[in-house]
């Protein structure tokens, strides 16, 4: 028992500790991709402490959920993360929430951090409200159609389980896999602002989303709002690695040895992972806000897909 | 006394207070003694209700010798009406603490207080009657009841029209219900519940009395294509009459379906599942798009009522579906779910609507581009129109989670299905809901994010203040029980097991057995959710992450102007509006629900005047559906009318053709 709370602790801290040198990861990729020397791997670590030592203004037009909602979209989305069988499955939480659960914490962080941007009564900040709520519709049935899939194949939506199944080499090569695979990483770029839908770079008024809705944040508040991007960021990345590649990652019950491996191989997927990340923003361009519901619809669509092979074939066996 | 002679003693108490209601309503005390009664009796029937319903024997069936000499009156308690019952006392003890403070702003009081009692004295009626006749004439009741507070307002002239668009509705409803029932009835004309359920009809008779239900009953809670009179009708009556309507009467409405479709139908036949699930996700969509799109406050909360509605029905097509493929345990989930998200819906709904009555109060406004800022203004109002916002958006870990995750759960188990049919609508339909609740939360961001924060966009707004202490303590309770529903579903499952036995034949496996009040459908390998768990860990994640920060990092506050990218706007109409927010989704999804025009106003270089953008949304399914009946009914009306201008001969003949004519109709009747 304390053993399982000491490697569920672990686990929470883990993913928060990792979260920022992921973006450092993508950040630096990016730069060597475009001949920059770019900023040290520990930048967005030293950012996070250089502005939750400032003082926090607020405008005065804002109200107090303005300065609650930093803490509650980070908590909300602390939670989803340290619900994902990172390095290990089994943990002490995980059946407390499942995958559909998972999303919709992640639709409360946004469902407040698009509030906090209509709070202030700017013009940007409602720009931002809007246009991510436009994608957020688009995006989170498209992730509820990929869970369907993924709880078909395994028989749950309980994460734990769907990575042991996916571990366990009974899943062979499947159709629905491959678009759910396609259509969850059109999904995640989208959810946390990436290049094509968003660019966290940019600061080019008639574009942004995600920034225009915390333009008014600083300080700690803009600290913790990071924070809580760059964690939903790992989180993305965890489920994908958990749910696509969870080679390496250590079942339920397994010795202590065999989950501090797990958590090596899990450090370094993600760290791969942010590579390809970098690699893949620098090879595209940002597409036109309008475009990206077309961008976003094909995911839901790929998704409807797959879970429609599925549930057409269960009569075939 | 037993259950439900205790109702009917608190309905024949109703309908005094109604009578007294009519010559008291001048009078402060009149206020008091109206909806403190209605208070009063809501609380007695909800404890007698939720007594049978957890005990969830059938109780004895009481006849009394009212209506029609040879058939007369029974009345009868099940565990199904006694849901229905704790759902519409719970609405109502809520409306009437509210209306306490609230019905302080009527302005002509004598139009409300008589109808008010008499209103929740039709719908308990409804619920306890045991034969089709007295629930015809419950039925027909309550809707004149509510119709007359829907008219409450009369002298605005769109309130007339929302409760003329009611009026005909409602009697097409009836209408629709009465041939049910008279299908049901069979040519021995068995009335009473008991003798239809003991010879069910055959399957001819049963498959049109399911489809006549689906008609009547969704006409009343607001299905599509049916629901153009709801976001009329509700929004014109009183805030807390509106809170009724959308929060109880449409529930009892989905009493009336689940008690002819499951209960009195006879065995399920799998083809009609197909109208339920396809009716159910159509009306989430246009619901929820709909509401997007209105900048009426009380119309906006109205349109998701539909939505709302809508997933029960999606919730009640799943579990007929499995009921007739033969799957108890998926059956018993699906209707849990239904049930659940019905009495969900009933706690949040009622607590916006009170919100947006304490918005109208204080402000006199309904519109969301003339709100904004009132979270400063009306703190408590705010933050309990907030819960109820993120509640209505399924946000963990709140009710409406609960129940959307199980309606998404039973998806889930459709594979199962025999019919191909069923199998690829499934999918879409589970689709179709994800879609729903996503496009919900935007709905609701934008619903309190529009009038509760931002900067004021009218004078009415910057002056607002807080409400009375009735209102405020009515949706503190009902806030209250959005949480704790959400952290204990659990217990609220378990609660509903008579009922789902009664609709369903199984129930789901007790849950409060299960470690640390988590929740498991089917299996705990398969699925499970612990409200409690998550809500614990969000509250220790947030404190800890700012007790840490305010501890060690800076705690310091500077009030500046806002920034706004350097470029700030001193005007607040600068500020996104309500059709700002929803204009991508419009663009988007628009065309679905909508026919859009819209038209814009550039002047040319060197003119002084201001450009302008002008919207017109159509309604599709008013356009073509509706208007082309209505131009028909108006042609024919025309056609007849020349029967009023006609000579005495012509009369007489017009008279002796029907004669002959009748008479060989009887003649050649074989």
């Amino acid at each position: 028992m304390i053993v399982e709370l000491v490697f569920q602790l672990l686990q929470v801290t883990l993913v928060i500790l990792i979260a920022p040198l992921l973006t450092g990861v993508v950040r630096a990729t990016k730069a060597r991709l475009t001949r920059r020397r770019g900023p040290p791997l520990v930048q967005p670590y030293r950012d996070l402490v250089r502005l939750a030592r400032k003082e926090a203004i607020v405008a005065d037009s804002a109200s107090w959920l303005f300065r609650v909602t930093p803490y509650i979209v980070f908590a909300s989305t602390w939670v989803a993360t340290a619900l994902i069988p990172t390095f290990a499955t089994g943990l002490l939480f995980s059946w407390s929430a499942d995958l559909i659960a998972i999303i919709a914490l992640l639709g409360a962080g946004r469902f407040f951090l698009a509030l906090a941007g209509l709070d202030v009564g700017t013009s940007f900040g409602g720009l931002g409200s809007s246009r991510e709520s436009l994608f957020g519709a688009l995006a989170e049935p498209a992730m509820i159609v990929i869970v369907f899939s993924l709880a078909l194949i395994a028989g749950s939506t309980q994460l734990s389980t769907v990575a042991a199944f996916m571990t366990s080499g009974a899943v062979g090569l499947r159709v629905t896999l491959a678009m759910a695979l396609v259509a969850f990483i059109i999904v995640a770029l989208a959810e946390n602002g990436r290049i094509p839908v968003d660019n966290p770079a940019t600061h080019l008024e008639l574009t942004m989303v995600h920034e225009a809705m915390i333009l008014e944040y600083s300080g700690r508040h803009l600290a913790v709002i990071e924070l809580a991007a760059m964690l939903k960021l790992a989180l993305y990345v965890s489920l994908i690695i958990c749910v696509f590649v969870p080679w390496g990652s250590a079942i339920a019950d397994a010795s202590v040895a065999d989950r501090v491996v797990g958590a090596g191989v899990y450090v370094a997927k993600v760290l791969a992972a942010g590579v390809a990340l970098g690699v893949f923003e620098t090879s595209i361009a940002k597409m036109r806000v309008f475009r990206v519901p077309d961008f976003v619809g094909a995911a839901l669509m790929l998704g409807f897909l797959g879970a429609l092979l599925l549930f057409v074939s269960r009569t075939l066996k | 006394m037993t259950a439900v002679a205790l109702c009917l003693a608190a309905v024949a108490t109703l309908l005094a207070l109604a009578l007294a209601g009519g010559f008291v309503a001048a009078t402060s005390f009149g206020r008091a003694l109206v909806y403190g009664g209605t208070l009063a009796l809501s609380l007695l029937v909800l404890l007698v209700a939720g007594d049978a319903l957890l005990v969830g024997a059938a109780g004895e069936t009481l006849m009394l010798p009212l209506g029609l000499p040879w058939v007369g009156a029974r009345f009868h308690v099940d565990p199904l009406s006694a849901f229905f019952l704790v759902v519409v006392s719970l609405a109502a003890a809520a409306a009437s603490l509210y209306a306490l403070g609230y019905g302080r702003h009527e302005r002509d009081p004598g139009r409300v207080l008589p109808f008010f009692p008499a209103f929740l004295a039709g719908m308990i009626l409804v619920l306890v009657a045991a034969d089709a006749y007295t629930f015809l004439l419950s039925w027909e009741f309550m809707s004149l009841a509510s119709w007359a507070l829907v008219m409450a307002h009369h002298r605005e002239e769109q309130n007339a029209r929302a409760a003329y668009v009611y009026l005909v509705m409602a009697s097409f409803g009836t209408l629709a219900l009465l041939v049910a029932f008279a299908l049901l009835a069979g040519p021995d004309g068995h009335y009473a519940f008991a003798a239809m359920r003991a010879a069910p009809p055959a399957a001819g008779a049963a498959t049109l009395a399911f489809l006549a239900a689906l008609v009547g009953a969704g006409s009343k809670a607001g299905l599509a294509p049916l629901h153009v009179w709801l976001p009329l009708a509700h929004p014109a009556a009183p805030s807390h009459v509106s809170a009724m309507m959308s929060g109880a009467m449409t529930k009892v409405a989905v009493y009336a379906f689940i008690r002819i479709a499951f209960d009195l139908a006879g065995s399920p036949d799998w083809r009609l599942a197909i109208p339920l699930l396809i009716v159910g996700a159509a009306s989430g969509i246009i619901g929820v798009l709909q509401a997007l799109m209105d900048n009426d406050l009380k119309r906006v909360l109205a349109y998701s009522t539909i939505e709302n509605i809508g997933l029960v029905f999606v919730g009640l097509g799943f579990a007929y579906a499995f009921r007739a493929a033969g799957f108890p345990a998926a059956a018993a989930l699906a209707m849990t779910a239904a049930l659940l998200h019905a009495f969900n819906h009933a706690v949040f709904k009622s607590l916006l609507f009170f919100g947006a009555g304490a918005v109208l109060s204080a402000t006199g406004e309904r519109r969301l581009d003339k709100l904004g800022g009132l979270l400063n203004r009306m703190p408590a109002t705010g933050l309990f129109m907030l819960v109820g916002a993120a509640a209505i958006s399924a946000l963990p870990p709140l009710n409406g989670f609960v129940s959307e995750w199980m309606i998404l759960q039973s998806v889930l188990l459709s594979p199962s299905f025999p019919q191909w049919t069923l199998k690829i609508l499934a999918p879409a339909v589970g689709a179709g809901v994800a879609l729903t609740a996503a496009l919900a939360a935007a709905c609701f961001v934008r619903a309190f994010g529009i009038p509760f924060l931002g900067r004021p966009r009218s004078e009415a707004a910057e002056r607002a203040g807080e409400v009375d202490r009735f209102s405020l303590a009515a949706m503190a309770v009902l806030a209250a029980l959005c949480l704790v529903a959400g952290l204990f579903p659990g217990q609220a499952i378990d609660a509903l097991a008579a009922a789902t036995d009664l609709a369903v034949g199984a129930h789901m496996p007790s849950q409060s057995s299960m470690p640390w009040l988590s929740i498991a459908p089917v299996a705990a390998s398969r699925s499970s959710y612990n409200g409690l768990l998550v809500g614990v860990f969000i509250l220790m994640s947030a404190t800890t992450a700012s007790t840490i920060i305010h501890r060690f990092a800076s705690g310091a506050v500077r009030r500046a102007p806002a920034w706004d990218c350097g470029f700030p706007d001193s005007s607040p109409s600068t500020q996104y509006s309500g059709e700002s927010f929803s204009q991508p989704i419009r663009r988007v999804f628009g065309r679905i629900a909508f026919v859009v025009e819209e038209r814009i106003d550039m002047p040319r270089p060197g003119e002084t005047r201001p450009a302008r953008l002008e919207l017109r949304l159509g309604d599709r399914i008013w356009n073509t559906l509706y208007r082309p009946l209505i131009v028909a009914v108006e042609r024919a009306a025309v056609q007849l009318n020349r029967l009023q201008f006609l000579t005495i001969r012509q009369y007489l003949g017009v008279v002796f053709g029907a004669l002959v004519a009748l008479l060989v109709v009887l003649a050649t009747w074989p």
